[in-house]
């Protein structure tokens, strides 16, 4: 096993070569630059393709025309590049592509800010383009785990014929952490007959599609994907639980921000508080059921994000409004620390038990 | 000598090839429609056809064969 | 049998590649000729089995059930991109675009320019009718001066919505660019001369010679509100003088 003192985003695009991604369609935007940086580098030296695209727009369209061959392809961007992708994964969706695409998410509206955030939740899990569609999220909270993610996304990616997301912030994928590579990575095949890669006179014509103009074709074309969904939904849900057993409070929080929430709740156990923390490494599919689970013993919960909170709708359907879901978040860019956490456990825990 | 076959049920009777036809010998049909509710394309001196081809290479619908 | 019918052969069918489909487009539009002619070439270059087509939105959105070759469907204006994405990741692929005035000069311009500039090596088939035909004839990046459009109802005025843009005139400045034509469809000896010019741009993007144009100057008689031959007319007496027909970059003959 290969160990390394890597930075996220040079991490996370290693990862995506050794995952088998041939083609890679960026353009620069902090703070995400080094992914596209990297993949300049490793792409020329190992047969595969980097392109600087003139837009955000114009790189993901490259990467529907690579996905349409049947390619494995990734592009990267940080939140207002991704609005502007926002067509394109739609058609992608719209059209059964396989790809990955990263947001390394930073301050938002507008042009916002370039500090950690993760004010994109909605958009990356109900709002990544127009119409009924959904892409698989992962959220991972470590350097690592980013590099075990991704491989995950291209084969999720290929095998349900969809667009996947990392979505990580800007401190992930600034800060250093050893990572670990296999040292012979087996790259899964999957069936690649719909591609859209010259028929060499053996095959009928294959067409990349998203216009379906009879209404009741389109239903019908959405509603089988919305059963893919629904598989995907029952089998690839991902959390992470951590003291939850016996917690009185279930902290739920994801990426960055639930290593800082984890330090919270260990700052809690120390004080005697009973908390603990559910980590959704999925948000969509939301890992409801883990939360539900993790959370049937506590008597409240308590949502952690770099956002004026968005997931936390999510955690109240989980367990349908049945117990108070509090919340505390900071955003702009503002990373919330391990103590203003913990005076919020206090606060709603009624304060230090000894 | 030529000859050409038009697929009425293609013909749009948009009259392209009419107007460039050297031997002036095609019109549209005046009695008769195709299943789309066009008049279509109709030879009506094909001796004098000389198969110049010039009246499919302006169909837009590909609806005349022309044989020499 | 008689002598004549023995000796007789066919000197035009529908070409190969050519789905054996009727179209959607409306009488008279030319669309259906561009697209018999990059059928015809295909076939004579023998890559029906290599060919990926690009239709991006417009008229032509549906072109993906008219070519027998592996077709993708682009967002608007999207297709440059697209296409350079499906050709970096098979180079030896043929890959084309079949775009209109609004797709590929207004809403796509960003795509065209850089995929031309960047020289990929792919053909962009360009039509332009002045007019965005499947919306219902609205102001095109291409509309001449003074053209009555649904958008532009007393003629297209340049003080407030500017001038066309020449894009046979535009790309052929970059130096990524290695074929450039404008042609016309408006009688037989041009579409003789669009046919060789389509598969030209073909055969340079075969021998990888860069970013190949065909800008075709076609018709939408619907939206022209004029009958198919006197939208024929009307193309040669107001387009040509503004859109000359020509070659504007030959990087084989520079």
């Amino acid at each position: 096993m290969e160990r390394n003192l890597m930075k996220g985003n040079e991490a996370l695009a290693e990862a995506a070569i050794r995952a088998g991604c041939k083609c890679f369609f960026g353009y620069p935007i902090t703070p995400q630059t080094e992914i596209s940086a990297y993949m300049a580098k490793r792409m020329p030296k190992i047969g595969g393709v980097f392109l600087q695209a003139e837009s955000e727009i114009g790189a993901i369209n490259m990467v529907l025309g690579a996905a349409s061959t049947g390619t494995r392809v990734m592009t990267s961007s940080s939140s207002p590049g991704i609005s502007l992708k926002a067509e394109g994964i739609s058609y992608i969706a719209g059209s059964d592509l396989p790809c990955v695409i990263i947001n390394v998410q930073r301050g938002g509206p507008g042009l916002g800010g370039i500090q950690p955030s993760q004010a994109d939740y909605w958009q990356a899990t109900k709002a990544l383009g127009h119409g009924d569609f959904h892409v698989i999220v992962f959220a991972p909270s470590t350097v690592q785990e980013m590099v075990d993610l991704v491989t995950k996304a291209f084969d999720l990616a290929d095998i349900y014929r969809m667009p996947t997301m990392i979505l990580a912030d800007g401190l992930l994928g600034q800060m250093m952490e050893p990572v670990t590579f296999p040292d012979q990575q087996s790259i899964n095949e999957y069936d690649k007959s719909w591609a859209a890669d010259g028929h060499k006179n053996k095959r009928k014509h294959n067409i990349i599609n998203s216009l379906i103009l009879s209404p009741e074709d389109l239903e019908k074309s959405v509603q089988e994907r919305f059963e893919r969904y629904d598989k995907i939904a029952k089998e690839e849900a991902m959390a992470q639980c951590y003291l939850t057993d016996d917690a009185d409070i279930v902290l739920v929080a994801y990426g960055a921000t639930a290593r800082v929430t984890q330090s919270a709740v260990d700052l809690a156990r120390e004080k005697g508080i009973k908390a603990g923390l559910v980590r959704p490494q999925t948000l969509w599919p939301f890992p409801a059921d883990h939360i539900r689970t993790a959370s049937e013993n506590a008597s409240s919960l308590l949502c952690v994000e770099m956002s004026m909170g968005q997931m936390i709708d999510d955690v109240k359907l989980a367990i349908n409004c049945s117990k108070p879901v509090h919340f505390y978040g900071r955003t702009g860019g503002v990373i919330p620390t391990p103590t203003e956490i913990l005076t919020e456990i206090e606060n709603i825990s009624g304060g230090a038990k000894e | 000598m030529g000859r050409i076959t038009v697929d009425e049920q293609r013909c749009k009777g948009c009259g392209l090839c009419i107007n460039v036809c050297p031997k002036k010998i095609l019109k549209l049909s005046e009695d008769k429609l195709n299943d789309k509710g066009y008049s279509f394309m109709v030879c009506f001196n094909m001796d004098e056809c000389i198969g110049c081809a010039g009246c499919a290479m302006m169909c837009p619908d590909i609806a005349i064969e022309v044989e020499r | 049998m008689s002598n004549t019918e023995k000796t007789t052969k066919k000197v035009f069918t529908r070409p190969n590649a050519l789905a054996d489909v009727p179209t959607h487009y409306c009488p008279g539009c030319t669309h259906g000729i561009v697209h018999r002619l990059i059928a015809e070439a295909i076939d004579e270059l023998d890559c029906l089995g290599d060919a990926i087509g690009v239709c991006p939105v417009g008229c032509s959105v549906m072109a993906y059930d008219y070519f027998n070759c592996d077709m993708i469907q682009a967002p608007h204006g999207r297709a440059p991109a697209v296409a350079t994405g499906v050709k970096r990741a098979k180079p030896d692929n043929i890959v084309f675009t079949y775009q209109g005035d609004g797709d590929l000069a207004a809403i796509g311009t960003g795509e065209t320019v850089h995929a031309a500039t960047r020289g990929e090596n792919i053909t962009i088939i360009f039509i332009n009718n002045t007019t965005y035909g499947m919306t219902g004839g609205q102001m095109a990046p291409t509309t001449l001066p003074g053209q009555v459009t649904q958008t532009t109802p007393y003629g297209r005025d340049t003080d407030t919505a500017g001038f066309p843009i020449r894009v046979s005139e535009m790309l052929a400045t970059l130096d990524g660019v290695a074929y450039a034509e404008r042609v016309s469809v408006d009688n037989i000896k041009n579409v003789n001369r669009a046919k060789k010019a389509i598969k030209k741009a073909f055969e340079y993007q075969t021998q990888k010679k860069g970013f190949t144009i065909i800008e075709v100057l076609s018709t939408c008689p619907t939206n022209w509100g004029l009958d198919p031959v006197k939208s024929l007319k009307w193309l040669e007496e107001n387009m040509m003088p503004y859109y000359p027909l020509g070659v504007y970059k030959d990087k084989e003959a520079q």
